[in-house]
């Protein structure tokens, strides 16, 4: 026997919505969205934008909409990064759906039901430049009969031919408001606690990304019960707590390396994630009124320097120790590098 | 005979012994019925894995310790077959994607839709889903990464994801934000004489506060090597006290005389003499990273505090260029050559100041 069925749907799909008029902050796309369904008109679309600010959600929310349940599988082909969307697959799998000629439009049980089909291809930054090459023909060809949705993170992934022949929607970051009113929605229908603190903790953690927010809020709920603090929202984000960045640059202060490297040490041990310390050290300088400018520039050009070489996978410990000791000499007024030339 | 690692690792929630509010908080998410994707991460030998074969466990009751090594073969689309060991119960598989390098988005795809396709064999399974333990999840590429984005979402009813992994950093957003991260800190040097004592007293050894203590300090918190040191010491003493001596490993004492050696004499000769040595460390499979982490730990000490920043800048700077290039020993070598230049120049500066 399967139990529990019910409750362990994830909040984000629970709480997706399934109309596009319900898809929050993104309201030129709901307006033209919503005149699709009056007009049944659309043309080929391309959202791009940060993770969870409804991408996904809107397409499928136009979807369904547009077909309803009982058209939707004959008229709607969804693929994402997880399905193999090589060159081959443009050939014959997406080809062959999109050359598909579908009945007039009538509407059926409710629904507009046009005369085109949808291929959505989401994620669709992670598609080689073959892949998307191949793509160009198809769209042409088969305009009349149906129409592509791209979804992607990063739009400069998308090739040119592509992309002008769509119409672009950028997915704008929630907006602290929106996002404190979805949560406060949630909250409710959950029967949890969250006081004023703990939401806009939630809402500036999150930044803009509402399924990070969710996600945080359920593990929270999960994990605390029904009464949430801003401290418990910290804990299972993934955030750093302050005392650890602080405590890092008053070591770096001291111009003493031993005592930098102690606490660099004692960092990577408790399994802070380097990056995300970067990103911290980084507003903390950037804030600071007791560090002059050269310093920061100082600072910061490190810090885009191990970031990117985190990216590349080089060694948390030793990127983030070369960021202390640059930043010890930088605080502490010292040359750059040792007087050598190179 | 099993190592003391393998023979005394706990196996509920309930016996392990450090970070027990974390061990509560994993029991209340098993027993919630609402389990969540997670990416657990924290430094090696923080006993990541031990933590979560305990979760299974309380998730699906000592069936998940039945486990079989199953070899699978996935094809690419150019059609070249790559063979893949899962490690699997009746309940959960395990899998080590990196194991096959840039293919492994192949292998996740496949393997992740198989899964999420077939229900659980055992009607009486206490969960509905099944749990793919993903193994070294920040050396997955990139593509494979994208390929796991929509799959979370779409088959939660049949399948949670547990990454693990050192650090989030090599993770990409739109994961993290699917996923409860948890977070798994090394034991701190009480923590690991704890252990160590627990273990010893399974196994009659003698206990010797001072000694434990001291294995703790040289393990960098590393519950793993700490077990393997206490082992050791005790294997080889009849009778241990506060002063037997921990030896480092043969490789450990080899790079220790690389970093006298360079210290010592500046020269292309020395340069020469050293790549012999090098080239021995990489031909017993030691990882070009420990090399220059262990070489760069052994010359700090040893040289003036002024000088430390720019030694720690070239092991980083030169540690990066491992990872991008293809021969690792010519970063080794470049970084031993840059050290002794620096060096070289620093103390003539000094020389210079007192002319
Ligand atoms: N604009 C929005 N209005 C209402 N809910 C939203 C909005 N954006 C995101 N959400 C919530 O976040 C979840 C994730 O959104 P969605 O899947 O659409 O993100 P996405 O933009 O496709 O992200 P990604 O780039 O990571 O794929 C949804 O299930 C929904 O609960
Ligand atoms: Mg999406």
């Amino acid at each position: 026997m399967a139990p529990l069925l019910q409750s362990s749907q994830p909040w984000v799909e629970k709480y997706r919505p399934k109309q596009v008029k319900d898809v929050a902050h993104q309201d030129e796309v709901v307006r033209v969205l919503t005149n699709t369904l009056e007009t049944t008109n659309c043309p080929h679309m391309l959202f791009y934008g940060p993770p969870g600010t409804g991408k996904t959600t809107t397409a499928l929310a136009i979807a369904h909409q547009l077909f309803g349940p009982e058209l939707y599988k004959s008229r709607v082909l969804e693929l994402n990064a997880s399905d193999d969307r090589g060159i081959n697959v443009v050939r014959t799998k997406i080809k062959d759906f999109a050359a598909v000629a579908v009945g007039s439009s009538h509407r059926q049980g409710g629904y507009p039901c046009p005369p085109y089909k949808i291929i959505i291809l989401d994620e669709a930054d992670s598609m080689t430049e073959d892949a998307q090459n191949a793509l160009r023909r198809t769209m042409e060809t088969y305009s009349k009969v149906t129409r592509f949705f791209f979804i992607c993170n990063y739009i400069s992934r998308i090739i040119e031919p592509l992309a002008s022949r769509c119409a672009k929607f950028r997915f704008k970051p929630l907006s602290e408001d929106i996002m404190s009113s979805r949560i406060l929605h949630i909250s409710k229908e959950e029967g949890l606690n969250l006081d004023v603190e703990a939401l806009s903790a939630l809402s500036s953690i999150s930044q803009g990304d509402l399924r990070r927010a969710i996600t945080y809020l359920q593990s929270a709920a999960r994990l605390f019960g029904s009464s949430i603090s801003s401290k418990d929202l910290i804990s299972v984000s993934g955030v750093i707590p302050q005392e650890v960045v602080e405590k890092l640059l008053i070591a770096c202060k001291s111009g003493n390396f031993d005592l930098a490297n102690k606490e660099v040490n004692n960092i990577v041990a408790e399994g802070y994630p380097v990056s995300q310390m970067l990103s911290q050290i980084l507003e903390v300088i950037v804030e600071a009124d007791d560090i002059s400018d050269e310093q920061k520039a100082r600072i910061c050009k490190k810090l885009a320097e191990a970031d990117k070489c985190l990216i590349d996978g080089a060694d948390e410990y030793l990127q983030l120790l070369d960021v202390a000791s640059n930043m010890m000499r930088a605080l502490c007024n010292m040359p750059q590098e040792f007087p050598y030339e190179s | 005979m099993a190592l003391l690692v393998d023979k005394h690792r706990p196996r509920t929630l309930d016996n392990l012994s450090y970070h027990s509010d974390l061990s509560a908080r994993l029991r209340a998410l098993a027993q919630s019925g609402d389990f969540p994707h997670l990416l657990v991460y924290g430094p090696s030998g923080a006993g990541k894995k031990t933590r979560i074969v305990a979760t299974l466990r309380e998730l699906y009751g000592p069936g998940v310790e039945k486990i079989k090594i199953d070899s699978r073969v996935f094809q690419t689309t150019s059609n070249r077959k790559l063979e893949f060991n899962i490690v699997a119960s009746v309940y959960h598989l395990e899998i080590t994607p990196s194991d096959v390098g840039n293919y492994d988005r192949v292998v996740v795809q496949d393997l992740l839709k198989e899964v999420a396709q077939t229900q659980q064999v055992d009607l009486g399974a206490k969960q509905r889903f099944k749990v793919v333990v993903i193994n070294e999840a920040d050396h997955l590429t990139r593509d494979a990464q994208a390929a796991l984005r929509r799959t979370m979402e779409k088959y939660s009813p049949n399948l949670r994801l547990i990454l693990l992994a050192n650090s989030t950093s090599n993770i990409i957003a739109p994961i993290r934000s699917r996923t409860l991260l948890v977070r798994v800190a090394a034991p701190s040097e009480d923590e690991i004489c704890q252990v160590l004592k627990r273990v010893g007293e399974k196994e009659h050894f003698r206990d010797v506060e001072a000694l434990n203590q001291k294995i703790a300090k040289d393990s960098g918190r590393n519950l793993r090597r700490a077990l393997l040191m206490y082992e050791a010491v005790h294997a080889q003493n009849e009778v241990v006290t506060e002063k037997s001596l921990v030896p480092p490993p043969d490789w450990e004492a080899l790079i220790a005389q690389i970093a006298d050696e360079i210290i010592e004499e500046h020269t292309p000769a020395r340069i020469l003499q050293v790549r012999a040595k090098l080239y021995d460390l990489l031909t017993h499979c030691i990882p070009a990273t420990t090399i220059l982490k262990t070489l760069t730990w052994k010359l700090i000490p040893k040289i003036d505090d002024e000088l430390k920043p720019d030694i720690i800048r070239w092991s980083a700077f030169y540690e990066h260029r491992i990872r991008l290039g293809t021969k690792v020993i010519f970063h080794l070598e470049a970084f031993v050559a840059k050290f002794m230049r620096v060096l070289e120049s620093y103390l003539n500066g000094i020389e210079l100041d007192f002319d």
